[in-house]
């Protein structure tokens, strides 16, 4: 048997059913192998202590029927988590203990698993990068001083560096499947509505989806099904009839028919990212599928899109940390001194920075000109992909415009890191799903991917897809274990 | 398009975040880049079509308007900065 942390989701769930291994081995190799890893940074509070203890209970008792069963697991820090800090990657929630859990993570749980840490994430999930959050930057395995994606950066980091078998993020543009997409990983980025938002620290309500992020496809869809409930505490959840994703999963997509959206051809994109896509072009075709070449005309609006809807969405969810219910709390003259200074000491600028955005274009005067505006445009990105899949299963794509840059490197200029996202947020706008497979190397050697995006409420077709395309590829991630001590 | 200090200083007041000179002039900068990029929408003509307020095409399901949390004064009270017995504190509003 390979060495405990090495092994994917689907192996560990496998040898803790077959009694092979316990669940405190495996959960002492994981928290073993965390504690040797400070240096990356990935986790804002550790919970291992916990973790062993659960492990012990389970293994006393175990109940081997779960599809879980003692599996350890660091989650994002945007899960609440009951009795367990969460803080969204901010100063503002440094101090803050839900007393009550997620939907998501408490099906997580449910099923067998065990909470080992939160992991670290851009305040607020507002970032590509996770330079914005309180709790410092993250590396990526891949390389020293190398950015693990954002926002949920300590997820992809940890996930690629074996510190957690499987983990959970959140996606409000991209925040899954670009970390993924610079770590080498796989992120499914589910339909809207298919993830209960009940417990998740909200961003953008209307965009916001949390989803499973793996080392692999099949691990990815058994997490995705386990995650995936209707639920009731959240109005904006939906009712229908849900796959059995890891057992329904196959590699057979002969016949599917796969939309290449030409404007996603955009100026400036490196050629490695073009060879990439050539090649899962090709890749699709071997493993059966129809390729088909499609229009998305509307493309090149959804970020400027995007950056009103989130913003707007953001500065009346965010109007809640006023420093009188709960997190910090800055002193002030008066009730007004308090709250001003409480939310300009406490939000990190990003942060700062979009409220303001979303404050300006909510603002009297500028409702109809920017967010009614925004409103209509995403309709017609909506429009475009009801009428690509008018034509087509499933649409494929590159992740991201380049492969991970150096941490510092755009911080400086926002707008060179919002177009980041360039390929992710159309997905988020028109509510769709999307999942990034690990697909190639830049000349650098750091990991690409590609981007399959579906109809709404068709995972298991992106998943079909993204398995057999992943046995095509091949992959493997070149990781060195520089960081460990 | 250009948004100048005075502007800054309104949405500031909007967002109960408070900015002194420094943080408005970097904030202005950032702002106007952002809103540069964003202007690309007026691009296109959106007079006859229907704005998207949610992509969840179904309808908010109905239930029974029951009490289901309970009890859960201490809970909410818990993570309060500054707490008094059952009640939020915050400085004097009325003198």
């Amino acid at each position: 048997m390979s060495e405990i942390t090495k092994q994917s989701l689907s192996q560990l769930v496998e040898n803790i059913k077959s009694k092979k291994l316990s669940s405190s081995e495996v959960t002492k190799a994981f928290v073993e192998r965390s504690e040797k890893s400070k240096e990356l940074n990935t986790y804002i509070t550790e919970d291992y202590a916990n973790a062993l203890n659960k492990a012990k209970k389970f293994d006393e008792k175990p109940n081997l029927d779960l599809k879980l069963p003692g599996i350890p697991m660091a989650v994002k820090d945007l899960f609440c988590t009951k009795d367990l800090r969460t803080t969204a990657g901010s100063k503002i929630l440094n101090n803050f203990v839900p007393t009550y859990e997620s939907t998501v993570t408490q099906n997580i749980w449910n099923e067998g698993a065990i909470l080992m840490g939160k992991l670290n994430c851009d305040e607020f999930a507002m970032g590509s990068s996770n330079e914005t959050s309180f709790f410092g930057n993250v590396q990526n395995p891949i390389d020293k001083n190398l950015v693990p994606g954002g926002s949920s950066g300590g997820s992809s980091s940890a996930v690629a560096a074996q510190l957690t078998p499987i983990t959970i993020g959140t996606d409000t543009g991209g925040s899954i499947r670009q970390p993924a997409s610079f770590t080498g990983t796989v992120g499914l980025k589910p339909t809207y509505g298919s993830c209960s938002r009940y417990g998740i620290v909200a961003f953008a309500s209307s965009l916001d989806q949390a989803g499973p992020m793996a080392q692999n496809v099949k691990d990815c869809a058994l997490l995705h099904e386990v995650i995936s409930t209707y639920d009731e505490k959240d109005s904006t959840s939906i009712d229908f009839k849900r796959n059995e994703y890891s057992k329904e999963l196959t590699k057979d997509i002969k016949g599917k028919k796969i939309g290449i959206p030409k404007e996603y051809r955009v100026d400036g994109m490196p050629k490695e990212i073009e060879d990439l896509w050539k090649k899962g072009i090709e890749y699709a075709k071997d493993c059966g599928a129809k390729i088909i070449d499609i229009s998305l005309p509307h493309t090149n609006y959804a970020l400027p899109t995007y950056y009103i809807v989130a913003p707007a969405e953001a500065s009346s969810n965010l109007a809640r940390y006023d420093g009188v219910k709960y997190g910090f709390r800055a002193e002030g003259e008066n009730l007004i001194d308090m709250y001003e200074k409480t939310r300009s000491e406490g939000f990190g600028a990003e942060v700062q920075r979009r409220i303001m955005i979303g404050t300006y274009v909510l603002s009297s005067g500028y409702y109809d000109a920017y967010y009614l505006k925004a409103q209509k445009v995403r309709k017609l990105i909506k429009n475009d992909f009801d009428d690509a899949y008018k034509k087509v299963d499933a649409i494929l794509t590159p992740s991201t415009p380049s492969s991970a840059f150096k941490i510092g490197e755009k911080t400086n200029d926002p707008v060179s890191m919002y177009l980041n996202d360039i390929f992710t947020v159309p997905v988020n706008l028109a509510g769709l799903p999307g999942i990034s497979i690990p697909a190639g190397h830049d000349a650098k050697g750091y990991p690409l991917g590609l981007q399959i995006i579906g109809k709404a409420f068709d995972e298991q077709n992106i998943l079909n897809i993204a398995y057999a395309m992943e046995e095509k590829i091949n992959f493997k991630n070149n990781i060195t274990d520089w960081w460990v001590k | 398009m250009s948004i100048d200090l005075k502007t800054i200083k309104h949405i500031s007041k909007l967002s109960r975040i408070s900015v002194d000179e420094k943080k408005a002039e970097k904030l202005a900068g950032d702002l106007n880049s952002i809103f540069d990029f964003i202007e690309k929408l007026n691009e296109l003509k959106t007079e006859n079509v229907e704005p998207l307020t949610s992509v969840a095409e179904t309808t908010l399901k109905l239930r029974s308007d029951e009490v289901k949390s309970k009890n859960l004064r201490d809970q909410v009270i818990k993570n309060s900065p500054k707490e008094n017995e059952d009640y939020f504190v915050v400085p004097k509003v009325i003198e």
